[in-house]
């Protein structure tokens, strides 16, 4: 029987079935952050039980982290990340805490430390862990309740879901990235359009990325609502599994990581890859956005009643008009960092757009590279100078930092923030904070111009 | 969990409400599951200076004292964090009706006794017109039936969530029982299937 990559990840990892339905099914691997975890911990706690694998669980400190200083930025703060530490030396599981050169953010670290591989199953406390579907690994998130389940027990509870495959077909342009590419899917699917669905991302723009862009895809899949994102293992995954610190580790040799021919999908959308132009967001859910080239659209461009009120509720939190050029929006920070955009190749970009630039007066520029390791790797580049004489501030501490907002990195109200992240929901950045989603080289354009700009007017 | 949840049902019709929305993350930095009703839809409910905002629907009469929610499509997406719905049915919601919700919301509201009746969006439509005119529902999870004033309306419900809010269970308790086929598993597994984070 011909099986999708989805059918044959659950089938490997089914341990037995439920007679309400359900299935457990094993967790290979599990990471923890500060902030999903404390209460998981004391439900173990209450119920008197032990963790059954404690090897199989990483703990990282990320959240709510300072990146400007080792020090946590409050009482609050550090009571989490004492509390997860001390969690993790009760029950001997690994804890990258502040200060240790492995710590960053959990989704840039894990495949760093060569802890993600085709066929495996990776939970965790956080909805982008559908970054791991770019190793043809089943990456999903999981309410705190799931990671007690999961500490305890080693598997889920678990149903199948139903299956998409979203073909990117033809190459894209020159100038347009990952980033681009996974927010046009999210445009066209809708925020939400792959609830209850695993996604698979095939076509010829899928696979000539390189890991760290099929990373970028799989992550903000979850803004689709999809929960798991997959992308078949192939040359290029095998070339990224080696030269990390715990490579080789897990290898799962009895099974091709990739859809059989022939294998039929719930659901099939294709997007030509070459209609793709650089993406902004507009608005306040992710699936609001526009080429760069256009315009902020107005009511005329929707029919439902309902799309329309969002419109306007939308535009009215943004401070935008409808019809306005985007390119006549004005920025008051640019942030680059977050699970979607701030690894090296990430920094690689952003910087490549900055060599002999200096961002607009009276603009914030932030640059946090998303683990210590990064950090290390950009510095021994010369990035950090690249940065730095252009404007950004350089953090010294990785986290996610203003991609959500809980450290002291806070966006004001009303203040506008061109930013590599994944999400512009309404006070996500900061209460009252307007986010324009957009990829780290459009960022860094945006910096220096000073208003959202077309990055291919840059080269 | 009761088998049937009555009161008053609140009409919250905007789409994609995410979980930074229902629970701001200022109310993140805990560690107990307390405590949470109080960040429920906060920028919703409450200006900077912490007035009400008599603009939302839960801080006017009759809905305050709503137990049920109608909601847009989507609602929950967003992050992971389970305290939107520890929030939730902290400020007393124990039901939420809608089109459809976030997997990892939906999976949160399960292991907490939050039912998420769902229904088409026609139905969705006209029971946000009976909310407004602010009718009494009642949610009978086990009949999967809204009735309204007698008038009713089937929703879905999967039986494994279904069973769930009927019984109550604590799933971590209910799977160690299955400890014999999870060693079964493991022990199928080769050395290689194993990872194991060095430290
Ligand atoms: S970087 Fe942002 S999206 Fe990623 S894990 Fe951190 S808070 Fe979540």
């Amino acid at each position: 029987m011909t099986r999708t990559l989805y059918d044959k990840l659950v089938d490997a990892h089914k341990v037995c079935d439920l007679s309400d339905g359900d299935m457990l099914i094993y967790v290979d691997f599990h990471i923890m952050n500060e902030y999903t975890s404390p209460q998981a911990f004391s439900g173990l706690e209450t119920k008197g039980l032990k963790v059954r694998r404690p090897e199989a669980h990483l703990a990282v400190v990320d959240h709510v982290n300072a990146t400007r200083s080792v020090e946590a930025p409050d009482a609050q703060s550090k009571l989490l990340i004492d509390n997860l530490e001390s969690n993790c030396r009760k029950h001997n599981i690994a804890f990258y805490g502040l200060g240790d050169p492995r710590q960053g953010i959990e989704h840039i670290v894990v495949p760093e430390q060569g802890l993600a591989s085709p066929g495996m199953l990776i939970a965790c406390g956080d909805s982008h862990t559908t970054t791991y579907g770019a190793f043809g690994a089943l990456g999903f998130g999981i309410g705190t309740s799931e990671v007690e389940h999961v500490l305890a027990t080693q598997t889920l509870r678990y149903r199948r879901m139903k299956t998409m495959r979203v073909t990117i077909d033809g190459d894209v342009a020159p100038g347009v990235t990952a980033k681009d590419i996974i927010m046009k899917v999210v445009q066209v699917i809708g925020a939400g359009g792959a609830n209850g669905f695993a996604v698979e991302f095939a076509g010829s723009a899928i696979r000539n990325l390189e890991m760290a862009g099929r990373m970028t895809v799989c992550n903000m899949a979850v803004e689709l609502g999809a929960r798991a994102a997959l992308i078949a293992a192939d040359k290029v995954t095998q070339n990224a599994l080696s030269g990390h610190a715990h490579s080789g580790l897990f290898e799962y040799l009895s099974e091709t990581w990739e859809t059989d021919p022939g294998a039929a999908f719930d659901q099939d959308i294709t997007i030509a890859g070459g209609d793709i132009e650089p993406l902004i967001t507009w608005g306040t859910s992710p699936d609001q956005s526009v080429p760069i080239t256009g315009t902020v659209p107005s009511t005329k461009s929707f029919v439902s009643p309902k799309a329309k009120a969002g419109l306007e509720r939308a535009l009215t939190y943004m401070g935008l008009s409808a019809g306005q050029p985007i390119q006549s929006i004005t920025i008051d920070t640019a942030f680059i960092g977050s699970c979607t955009n701030s690894r090296i190749e990430d920094l690689r970009q952003a910087a490549d757009v900055l060599r002999g630039r200096k961002i607009a007066t009276g603009i914030k520029a932030i640059v946090v590279p998303g683990s210590a390791m990064t950090r290390m790797k950009a510095e021994s580049e010369g990035l950090r100078e690249i940065f730095e004489a252009a404007g950004f501030q350089w953090r010294p501490e990785a986290g996610c930092s203003m991609c959500l907002a809980m450290n002291d990195d806070v966006a004001l109200d009303g203040e506008r923030v061109a930013s590599s992240t994944n999400r512009n929901f309404e006070g996500r950045q900061g209460r009252g904070a307007r986010t324009h989603l957009m990829s780290p080289a459009m960022v860094a354009a945006a910096a220096v111009a000073g208003r959202l700009v077309d990055v291919r007017d840059f080269v | 969990m009761r088998k049937t949840i009555k009161g008053i049902a609140a009409p919250l019709p905007l789409a994609n409400v995410d979980t930074d929305v229902i629970m701001p993350k200022r109310f993140l930095r805990t560690i107990t599951r307390e405590g949470l009703a109080a960040g429920t839809f906060a920028d919703l409910r409450f200006y900077n200076d912490n007035s009400l905002r008599q603009d939302f629907v839960l801080n006017q009469e009759p809905w305050k004292a709503a137990n049920i929610l109608v909601v847009g499509d989507n609602f929950g997406c967003g992050s992971s964090r389970e305290h939107a719905v520890w929030g939730l049915r902290q400020m007393g919601i124990e039901a939420i009706i809608g089109t459809s919700f976030a997997g990892i919301f939906f999976d949160n509201a399960r292991k907490n006794g939050l039912a998420l009746p769902i229904i088409t969006s026609e139905k969705r439509d006209l029971l946000l017109k009976l909310s407004r005119n602010g009718k009494i529902f009642s949610v009978s999870v086990e009949n999967k039936i809204v009735d309204i004033d007698g008038q009713e309306v089937h929703f879905m419900m999967d039986d494994a969530t279904q069973t769930a809010l009927l019984e109550g269970r604590d799933d971590t308790l209910d799977s160690l029982k299955k400890s014999e086929a999870i060693d079964a598993f493991e022990n199928s597994m080769s050395l290689k299937e194993k990872v194991s984070v060095i430290k």
